[in-house]
């Protein structure tokens, strides 16, 4: 589904991504984990065509197109969706407004008829069970005045809704409390199937206590320095990412 | 930054949307301006002569009075003299049947999305129809009328009413208030009246749609509302003009009175050409409207959308007379491209416990300027007084400006005033994440503003609400990446 190459990304000049390579297949939940500064949320910027970021080098594939020419309204409306570290609020607008927009533009991409008012929140309704989402929260302003956990719930809520193939978690889990933490991957383990895959982008081996991923790849100064199963999350919970810098370091040296 | 300026160069704007004009055969008076051309238009208009020497009188008196200046406005200098004072249709029949309205007329409105024909209404919205220098047509006038509601064109109005005429023209807006209400106090050439009588709450929105056609000619006309005791109307108004390359002059009167317990919305979707995207033509909107709360507990409230016009200069107000009297004004002003628009109102407190509320939402884009000009005054008997003021600026792109000039005059010790202010750029972090939903970019840009201008937009009837939502987009569209 999604094949990155030797990509190399930097912001202001600065290189941050130096040689990211990585196979994503249908059915697969991937973890990403390093370091503060490793790269990572810039690795989920970049695959949402974020422009800050220059691609300098490499390249990557989703679902056989060339991901990085496409815009990133393309880039959803093709399957990848973000769940944001950081929502962003939109003050008057509500996040049911919000929604509709959106899923109606990627129905229209898709050529599918778009959503009536009454299909639309037929499927709301039916998808606010999987974060146990409020309607009430949902008539507010989009993000403004949410609290963490809420922010975080409807960012699953609104990948519920649009249904991406790839959804790239970023740090989902700062800012959230042990019970918001069960319900935000309670809905993320829901959603998924062999035809879709994911993407845990994280600090902690704590959130793959509940999303469990099939691999595990250590960034570390822009690069995978490290691949392997869940065993190697809980390496890491135990002994930190000293013992990887230093494997790392020290080989850089000789 | 420079993310924003590539963006902003590789979009273009769309074409206004109204810039057709049609050829009529007009009857028209000669160019400039002078007592003689008063005295045309007058005849003309068949007038009394009392209305002749109210116009002399202006004229006289605006011979002696300076262009404003104070404004944040900068514009070359109007030839007066090189302009044309009246032009009408000369299908304009004096009928008062819709049936004999000339077809070519009606299509002009149909073409505008306004419809004259009663028969086909979708929403109860009276029209009186005002093309240059006359109106043309004014609709459900029956209707109205079973209830003792008058609603006609202003020159109707004059030989049908003349004592309501007398009585209220000029009584809120002097005839010389300022450089532009004087001017238009002498060539005004109609507009629209209403008069809602003792009780009555008038069960239709009434409006005025404004039509420039002709080219080289100003428009000057006037609205009179008379709400009496205990009364409610909600009044609608909307303008468009051809696209031409010369700017026109707009200066109208607007003048609201308000009696006991009465209650008065004034509702405006402005969407004057606003001139090409190198800052040719368009129109000059100097307009002063103004609003007399004459009785305890009446009501004004004011809410515009402002996207069109080159310069606009406008400040709807209140006058707070009676006691427990309440002044709105709502605003969302636009500004694109070369558009400058020096905006806001002016509330003034006299009577006790009367209230005051102002909500400005500015957004700009491009090279244009945007100011907020407001002013709230107690005066010294007006115990009790509240104020709130809300003044917010939305900057798209580097470009542009935003101003807020807020005047504060207080002469009672017990007045409660507040007011804030906020500027905000729209966030690039906005944009994305409406993108990595996959709602393009001209839509996130047209969600986030109608979200920012939601509270003012929410004052405006059902209809023209959706109308002033497209609106807005449609004014933005290619002014952010």
């Amino acid at each position: 589904m999604l094949s990155i190459k030797n990509l190399h990304a930097s912001i202001d000049g600065t290189p941050i991504l130096r040689g990211i390579n990585l196979e994503v297949k249908a059915g697969e939940v991937h973890a990403i984990m390093g370091p503060n500064g490793s790269g990572k949320s810039t690795l989920a910027s970049v695959l949402a065509g974020r422009e800050e970021y220059e691609v300098t080098d490499g390249e990557v594939t989703f679902k056989g197109k060339n991901l990085l020419d496409l815009a990133p309204e393309d880039r959803a409306r093709e399957g990848v969706f973000l769940a944001f570290q950081y929502p962003v609020e939109i003050p008057g607008v509500s996040s049911t407004n919000f929604l509709r927009t959106a899923v109606n533009q990627v129905r229209e991409y898709r050529g599918q008829e778009p959503l009536d008012a009454v299909k639309f929140l037929t499927l709301m309704k039916e998808k606010m069970k999987l974060v146990e989402i409020d309607q009430k929260l949902l008539s507010r302003s989009l993000n403004e005045g949410f609290s963490g956990g809420e922010k975080k719930r409807n960012e699953i809520f609104q990948m519920a809704m649009l249904e991406p193939s790839l959804s790239i978690l970023d740090e989902t889990d700062s800012g959230l409390d042990i019970d918001a933490l069960r319900i935000v991957s309670n809905g993320v383990n829901q959603l998924k199937s062999d035809q879709n895959a994911t993407i845990v982008v994280t600090h902690y081996q704590r959130l793959l206590d509940y999303i469990v991923p099939d691999y595990v790849h250590v960034l570390y100064k822009g690069r995978i320095v490290k691949s392997g199963t869940k065993e190697l999350a809980l390496e890491l919970e135990e002994k930190g990412y000293d013992w990887i810098k230093e494997e790392v370091d020290s080989a850089a040296t000789v | 930054m420079s993310k924003d300026n590539s963006i902003l160069e590789e979009l273009t704007s769309k074409e206004y949307e109204h810039g057709w004009s049609v050829n009529y055969e007009a009857d028209e008076a000669p160019i400039g301006l002078n007592e003689g051309i008063i005295r045309w238009i007058s005849a003309k208009k068949e007038e009394p002569e009392w209305l002749l020497e109210w116009r002399l009188k202006a004229f006289r008196t605006w011979l002696t009075m300076k262009e404003p200046e104070w404004a944040n406005v900068h514009y070359p200098k109007i030839d007066l003299q090189a302009l044309r004072y009246y032009s009408a249709p000369k299908q304009v029949k004096k009928t008062k049947n819709l049936d004999e309205v000339d077809p070519e007329l009606i299509a002009i409105y149909e073409r505008l999305g306004i419809s004259l024909n009663e028969q086909k209404r979708l929403q109860g919205i009276a029209v009186d129809a005002v093309l240059d220098s006359v109106s043309v047509a004014t609709t459900f006038r029956d209707t109205l009328g079973k209830l003792g509601i008058v609603f006609c064109s202003f020159s109707e109005a004059v030989k049908e009413h003349p004592d309501l005429i007398k009585k209220y023209l000029g009584s809120v807006v002097p005839m010389t208030d300022n450089y532009y209400a004087a001017l238009n106090s002498a060539v005004f050439s109609d507009g629209s009246f209403c008069y809602i009588p003792k009780g009555v709450r008038c069960p239709m929105e009434l409006s005025t749609y404004f039509r420039i056609n002709a080219a080289n000619t100003g428009q000057f006309e006037r609205t009179l509302i008379v709400a009496d005791d205990e009364s409610y109307v909600s009044y609608l108004e909307g303008c468009t003009a051809p696209q031409r390359d010369e700017n026109q002059l707009h200066a109208a009167v607007v003048e609201i009175y308000a009696g006991a317990h009465a209650e008065v919305k004034y509702s405006t979707v402005q969407n004057w050409f606003p001139g090409d995207k190198e800052g040719k033509g368009g129109i000059f909107n100097f307009v002063t409207k103004r609003g007399i709360c004459a009785g305890d507990h009446s009501k004004i409230s004011w809410t515009q959308v402002e996207t069109g016009s080159a310069v606009t200069w406008k400040y709807p107000s209140c006058i707070l007379k009676g006691d427990y009297s309440i002044g709105e004004f709502y605003s969302v002003a636009v500004t694109n491209n070369y558009q400058q628009a020096d905006t806001g109102t002016k509330m003034i407190h006299i009577g006790k416990n009367t209230k005051s509320r102002i909500v400005s939402k500015g957004i700009s884009a491009g090279k244009s300027q945007n100011s907020y000009r407001g002013q709230v005054q107690v005066m010294k008997r007006a115990d009790n007084a509240r104020n709130f003021s809300q003044c917010d600026s939305l900057l798209m792109g580097d470009r542009c400006g935003a101003h807020t000039f807020p005047y504060i005059d207080i002469n009672n010790s017990s007045a409660k005033v507040e007011h804030e202010a906020t500027t905000s750029k729209i966030g690039e972090d906005q944009i994305f994440y409406c993108n990595q939903r996959g709602i393009a970019t001209e839509d996130a840009v047209a969600l986030i503003v109608n979200g920012y201008a939601k509270e003012v937009l929410n004052q405006l009837p059902m209809e023209f609400a959706v109308e002033a939502q497209k609106l807005l987009a449609l004014t933005l569209e290619g002014s952010v990446g």
